[in-house]
């Protein structure tokens, strides 16, 4: 395949400087993941997954190697042009759905975008996507804290979608949420791929992991098998 | 929605925190209310003082230099003033006050004075009262007259209305000036003609407590003609005060210091910046309660990082610039600030008013710029108070490290 991977990492390595002495969370670690795929990140607690995801969602940046997301090398971006980064190429989908308890759902939504477009929705996008996600307008008008998990979920799905990105980071996404309810996320996650999304799950559940195209196993900060 | 979300979610937290808000910004409305109605009670002050004191300021006062020289030849004991009781031998004789008023008659109103205290008696009734003497030509131009006439002979005089009243005198009362026992001493019994207005504190001579008589029965009673205790000159324009006193200087003290001059608009300068340093002082005091505020602001805003460490977090790692946060926490501070000052104005408005009637007594100046002006001024100290307090914790949570934050509960 000729065409530029959506993430790209080189022999990277993370390490957290602490007083005890440096951790290594990342041990040259490579991959390579093209557009359209559905992947599934697992390994154990401290395998340094979560490390990985903060990579990928340019969270944080490598201490050596090379990460390029969309071709760029985040290494070499600025703390804004991460933000940037983060707002435009990722949505960010997290097992606590992390929504804003300020903002109703519908509002919640719409951040993003006005982050972006510097003015409030009016090409009916917000709505499209939260009807989509099976949340009505009258949910919309709730604050996340008047929800349930599921539909807090969907919100936060949602929200990952507005800005239309080239990447869906899930971490746990399904981790908080009973397993009717997962299952339905984890079936929304599935159409947004074969939609042609590049969806990237963290996970250490392999019921969940089963249901990707792809596994990368990570133990240790090394690439167990990809 | 606004289009400027940042704001709204800094409007939001306010809302949603209220209570907590309402006490921080009322910290705010405290030290502005203080500063301002403490400003303005100096302003009001000052400018309250200054007009009573220029009615009076106006005023130069000449007086013979006590070091000797003068027009004055007589030493400790000489006889030749003729005065038994006059405690002052020094003098301004008829050609130095011809020499001032050649020198400042232009600038306004010279008259020289007589000025003694002796032994009076009212019916049985026995004190001392300080007496005045006064050309029959200035008595017209310089006193008032609020009863009766002015003296046209020898035995009347007029009297102040402080020592009218403290005497019982009324028109037709008689005071017998001089003691009788003593048997050098002259005694004139005097018939009072006229009781003047009151004049207030005056720096050329104190006539609320006092008898004027003529010049004629003043010399009558103390002897030395000519021999004035001072010349006052009523300024028509305050602002001559430098150049009469140099007019005189020039033409009196030129050989040596033949007299003395004090400017009575000297005086009001050194009141009047006493008064506003005063001011500055009490309004430093009201300042410390714009601290407490500061620190209210601030611990109030701590709190609110603290809290939303997880919010800030979510925003951060969805794409929310670091300088976004930090507007988002500023604006926070801002909004406190703008409202506690607002609330502030307002009640100075209402607090000060009261307080510069309690304390000045009048609120004729109330409304003047340079009393209104403390409200705007205090309203900024306490904004820009409210913005400092909130620099450092809107730093901290623009800087906060997303995936720390993201992780805290």
């Amino acid at each position: 395949m000729t065409a530029v991977p959506v993430i790209e990492l080189r022999d990277v390595t993370k390490i957290y400087p602490l007083p005890s002495g440096d951790v290594l969370a990342l041990d040259r670690l490579s991959i390579r993941i093209e557009r359209g795929e559905f992947v599934a990140i697992m390994g154990p607690s401290g395998s340094g997954k979560s490390t990985l995801l903060n990579q990928i969602g340019g969270l944080d940046v490598p201490s050596s190697g090379i990460l390029r997301i969309t071709g760029r090398n985040i290494r070499k971006m600025s703390d804004d042009e991460l933000t940037d980064l983060r707002l435009n190429a990722i949505g960010y989908i997290f097992q606590k759905f992390n929504l804003i308890p300020l903002l109703t759902a519908f509002e919640n939504v719409e951040y993003p975008y006005i982050l972006k477009h510097r003015c409030n929705d009016t090409t009916g996008r917000v709505s499209k996507l939260l009807n989509d996600m099976g949340i009505n307008k009258r949910m919309a008008k709730h604050k996340p804290a008047e929800l349930s998990g599921g539909q807090q979920q969907r919100v936060a799905i949602a929200r990952a979608l507005v800005n239309d990105p080239d990447i869906l980071l899930c971490d746990e996404p399904t981790g908080n949420l009973d397993t009717k309810t997962g299952a339905q996320i984890m079936e929304m996650l599935t159409t947004l791929h074969r939609q042609g999304r590049t969806v990237i799950i963290v996970t250490h559940d392999p019921l969940i992991g089963e249901q990707a195209e792809r596994i990368i196993r990570i133990k240790d900060g090394m690439v167990e098998d990809a | 929605m606004t289009k400027d979300i940042i704001l709204q979610l800094s409007v939001r937290s306010i809302r949603l925190n209220f209570l907590r808000s309402l006490l921080a910004a009322l910290g705010i409305v405290i030290g502005v209310v203080a500063i301002s109605s403490m400003g303005m009670m100096g302003a009001n002050m000052t400018m309250s003082v200054t007009e009573e004191l220029s009615a009076m300021a106006n005023v130069l006062v000449v007086k013979a230099n006590a070091g000797g020289g003068g027009g004055g030849m007589a030493g400790p004991g000489g006889g030749g003033s003729g005065s038994s009781s006059s405690s002052d031998d020094d003098y301004i004789s008829k050609d130095q006050l011809d020499d001032i008023e050649r020198a400042v008659g232009q600038y306004g109103l010279v008259y020289p004075l007589y000025q003694d205290s002796e032994t009076i008696e009212v019916g049985d009734e026995e004190g001392r009262a300080t007496i005045y003497g006064l050309r029959d030509e200035d008595m017209a131009t310089v006193l008032t007259v609020e009863e009766g006439a002015l003296p046209k002979t020898t035995s009347s005089v007029v009297v102040g209305p402080s020592f009218a009243e403290r005497h019982g005198l009324t028109i037709g009362s008689r005071i017998t000036i001089g003691d009788e026992d003593d048997d050098e001493a002259v005694v004139q019994k005097v018939r009072v003609v006229g009781i003047l207005e009151e004049k207030g504190m005056s720096m050329d001579m104190n006539t609320d407590n006092a008898i004027v008589m003529p010049e004629k029965t003043f010399v009558g009673l103390f002897g030395g003609e000519s021999e004035y205790d001072q010349v006052n000159v009523i300024l028509n324009d305050i602002n001559d005060a430098d150049t009469a006193t140099e007019a005189i200087e020039d033409q009196l003290n030129r050989k040596e210091d033949e007299v003395t001059i004090q400017d009575s608009s000297r005086m009001m300068e050194s009141i009047t910046s006493t008064v506003s340093t005063l001011t500055t002082f009490v309004m430093a005091i009201a300042g410390i309660s714009l601290l407490v505020a500061a620190t209210s602001i601030f611990n109030v805003m701590m709190m609110s990082v603290t809290e939303r460490i997880r919010e800030i977090g979510i925003l951060r790692s969805i794409g929310t610039r670091k300088n976004e946060v930090l507007r988002m926490f500023i604006y926070e501070a801002v909004i406190l600030g703008l409202v506690g000052a607002a609330i502030g104005a307002i009640m100075s408005l209402i607090l000060g008013w009261l307080v510069v009637l309690a304390m000045v007594g009048t609120t004729k100046y109330f409304f003047t710029f340079q009393s209104l002006i403390y409200v705007p001024m205090a309203m900024l100290i306490g904004i820009a108070i409210c913005i400092f307090s909130g620099v450092y914790p809107a730093w901290r949570a623009a800087n906060l490290d997303p995936i720390e934050a993201l992780r805290s509960d």
